[in-house]
């Protein structure tokens, strides 16, 4: 050992406080406190009171709290019904993706497809389109098919824009999954189906559920599309429902109640990735191979 | 437990071998053929190792014979039954994979009874014959565990369990040991050994690596290129490869090949000419001769030495001290020889013996041993 890397840790010791040790911690709550910041401040702002809200200067940290935001939220609006509605929507157009793009994942991954590269590149292609570019050649996909005020023009494009991050995911999953496994349970006795829902699906439920969580929050935060297709006012989904939501006059803005359902609006998704994450973490497949 | 509870059920009338393979080939393209037009037999309680390089079929051939693979031509018979067109389940086989393929959803207990359960085995035959393996392979602690939970080697006897209490026609091993390092290894070889040496079924065991198969085995089949080369004991493997092929995948340090002019009658070693066995006929002008680095002494004082040379490399192996000697001449060959650890050598030119009946001779061109012993 050369005497220099000596030096630095003397004069670390003589300062009596590890500067290196203190950078992480606070790198970490710096870069929480920039994300987290804006949600905060919803927060913060839904429990408000009106005076408060609109005060000058603004009210950071407020002493009184209310839930009347809240209150009014279900009171003056149907927001359970918004919220059931989103939730309907995004879990049917998330278990159509997973439906759908499992499968398919696990044919591109187990058999030996003539043309898997073009079916890759094509699925891969799909995802660069913004889908907002789909939006007028979807508008008249609902006229014609009149699905306007119909949950199924919202459940199958969501369905399909989820649909190529699906496979992708979950081909690269399959992929890694041994292929002893399957073989295995065929020399045991199963046969294809009892292979796939006893052996494949139970150690594919992690991965289902991470692309599942991410498919759902896609569907459960659009916007465009829940703004177009949906006009009833019963069928309406919450960030549609939120951006519309008026005060008691036009020059009002209801800002409390708006931050209001945004929180709500959010805290499923909160609780969702929350439940999920432990399922994820339990990381079913170590241990299928070698140690 | 007694030997007896782990045979196969199945009582053996007929005098068909257990398992038999009738010119298997398995074409997956035009240019991938691993396996062309393969034979073999193997009898009630043999061990059939095949045993070749990386990407020569082996695993394929295990595949067809377990029916995991479809074979292009050929048949697979289990005991005398024709199973070419047969499922896996169907078959009586029990497989170790070289991953172990444990299902890691399950615990240990349900990945042993798993074939058992699908083969609709009544519960309480099912618990006795767990009952027996576990016992077997001392594997109680880890009845209730998951396989992520085990060491390489537990799950190693793991896997072995669940092909155990299967009672199969054919016991099917791909590597088994090829995941377990290399002192862990050697144990559980010497276990699989003892383990598969009470069953009265016959063991397929695939590996590339030659001393498992030569420890193991009752007969070895030495694959390359899709073909058989030799089908026999690994005595005779050993002392009597049927090609060049064999004689320098098996043994190590690998045998001395030295290409020789010929005249039908003698070769000429360095400056000497030396009689072709009687036995050895050929009209070509080249030979081949082979000889293993032991075979290889150095020559006592006034002896007349084979082969003169200066030592280039000195490696140590531990019993023995492995010398690779360039011999000049016309044709400048190299040759290796064992040589005990008590010689020290010199710059000097060093004097070696080739041990008269241990030389191989092949034909230069196609490999094919010549010499009968
Ligand atoms: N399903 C398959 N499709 C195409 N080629 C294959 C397939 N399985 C194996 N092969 C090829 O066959 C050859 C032999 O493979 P394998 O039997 O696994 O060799 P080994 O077990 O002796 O190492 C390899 O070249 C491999 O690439
Ligand atoms: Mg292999």
């Amino acid at each position: 050992m050369t005497t220099f890397p000596e030096s630095v840790s003397k004069s670390q010791r003589s300062s009596g406080i590890n500067w290196r040790s203190l950078i992480l911690p606070i790198a970490v709550i710096l870069v929480v406190l920039f994300c987290l910041a804006p949600v905060l401040w919803q927060l913060l702002t839904s429990v408000k009171v009106n005076q408060d809200i609109s005060a000058v200067p603004s009210v950071y940290f407020p002493r009184r709290f209310t839930l009347e935001h809240y209150q009014q939220l279900f009171a003056r609006r149907p927001f359970w019904n918004y919220l059931l509605n989103s939730f309907f929507v995004a879990a049917a157009s998330t278990l159509l993706a997973l439906g759908l793009g499992a499968p398919a994942a696990y044919a591109l991954a187990r058999l030996r497809l003539q043309g898997e590269r073009v079916i890759l590149a094509g699925v891969l292609i799909v995802t660069l389109f913004p889908p907002i570019l789909l939006f007028l050649g979807l508008l008249r996909v609902v006229q014609v098919l009149s699905l306007g005020d119909n949950y199924l023009a919202l459940v199958l494009p969501y369905a399909a824009i989820n649909l190529p991050l699906t496979i992708l995911v979950m081909r690269s999953f399959f992929e890694q999954l041994p292929r002893d496994l399957e073989d295995s349970a065929k020399v045991d006795g199963y046969n294809t189906v009892g292979t796939l829902l006893n052996i494949v699906l139970p150690l594919t439920l992690p991965a289902l559920a991470t692309t599942g969580i991410l498919a759902f929050i896609t569907a459960w935060n659009e916007f465009i599309f829940a703004l177009t297709f949906i006009t009833r006012e019963s069928m309406k989904t919450v960030p549609v429902a939120a951006s519309q939501l008026g005060g008691a006059s036009i020059f009002e803005i209801p800002y409390g109640p708006i931050a209001a359902a945004t929180v709500l609006g959010t805290l499923p998704l909160v609780l969702l990735v929350l439940f999920f994450q432990r399922q994820i973490i339990q990381g079913l497949t170590s241990g299928a191979v070698k140690g | 437990m007694t030997q007896t509870d782990l045979k196969p059920t199945q009582a053996h009338t007929t005098n068909a071998p257990a398992l038999e393979v009738r010119s298997l080939n398995k074409t997956f393209a035009p240019t991938v053929v691993p396996v062309k037009n393969l034979n073999l037999t193997v009898e009630r309680g043999e061990f059939l190792t095949l045993l070749g390089p990386s990407g020569c079929g082996k695993s394929t051939v295990l595949r067809m014979i377990a029916g995991l693979e479809h074979p292009t031509k050929g048949q697979v018979l289990i005991d005398g039954e024709d199973v070419t067109r047969l499922s896996p389940s169907d078959r009586n086989i029990a497989m170790v994979f070289q991953s172990y393929a444990l299902y890691p959803h399950m615990t240990v207990h349900d990945n042993i009874a798993s074939g058992l359960k699908l083969r609709r085995i009544p519960k309480g035959d099912i618990e006795d014959r767990i009952r027996d393996v576990v016992d077997f392979l001392g594997l109680h602690e880890l009845l209730n565990r998951k396989p992520g939970q085990l060491s390489g080697g537990q799950r190693q006897r793991v896997a072995v369990a669940r092909t155990l209490v299967r009672r199969p026609s054919v016991f099917l091993l791909d590597e088994p040991l090829s995941n377990l390092d290399a002192l862990l290894r050697e144990n559980v070889r010497a276990e699989l050994k003892q383990l598969f040496e009470s069953q009265q079924a016959p063991v397929v065991y695939v590996t590339h690596d030659q001393v498992e198969a030569m420890t193991l085995s009752s007969k070895v089949a030495v694959l390359n290129e899709g073909y058989l080369q030799q089908l026999d004991t690994p005595e005779r493997i050993y002392t009597h490869p049927a090609n060049r092929f064999v004689a320098g995948f098996v043994g190590s340090p690998q045998m001395n090949f030295l290409t020789l002019p010929c005249d039908g009658q003698s070769v000429t070693l360095g400056n000497r000419r030396a009689p072709l066995p009687t036995e050895v006929r050929t009209d070509a002008k080249e030979i081949t001769l082979g000889i293993r680095p032991e075979h290889v002494r150095l020559a006592r004082e006034g002896e007349s030495p084979t082969v003169e040379g200066t030592v280039s490399l000195v490696e140590h192996l531990g019993m023995h001290k492995l010398y690779t000697v360039q011999v000049p001449g016309k044709m400048p060959m190299t040759v290796r020889s064992l040589i005990p650890l008590s010689h020290t050598h010199s710059d000097r030119p060093i004097k070696l013996v080739f041990s008269g009946n241990a030389i191989h001779w092949f034909d230069a061109e196609t490999g094919d041993r010549l010499n009968q012993d």
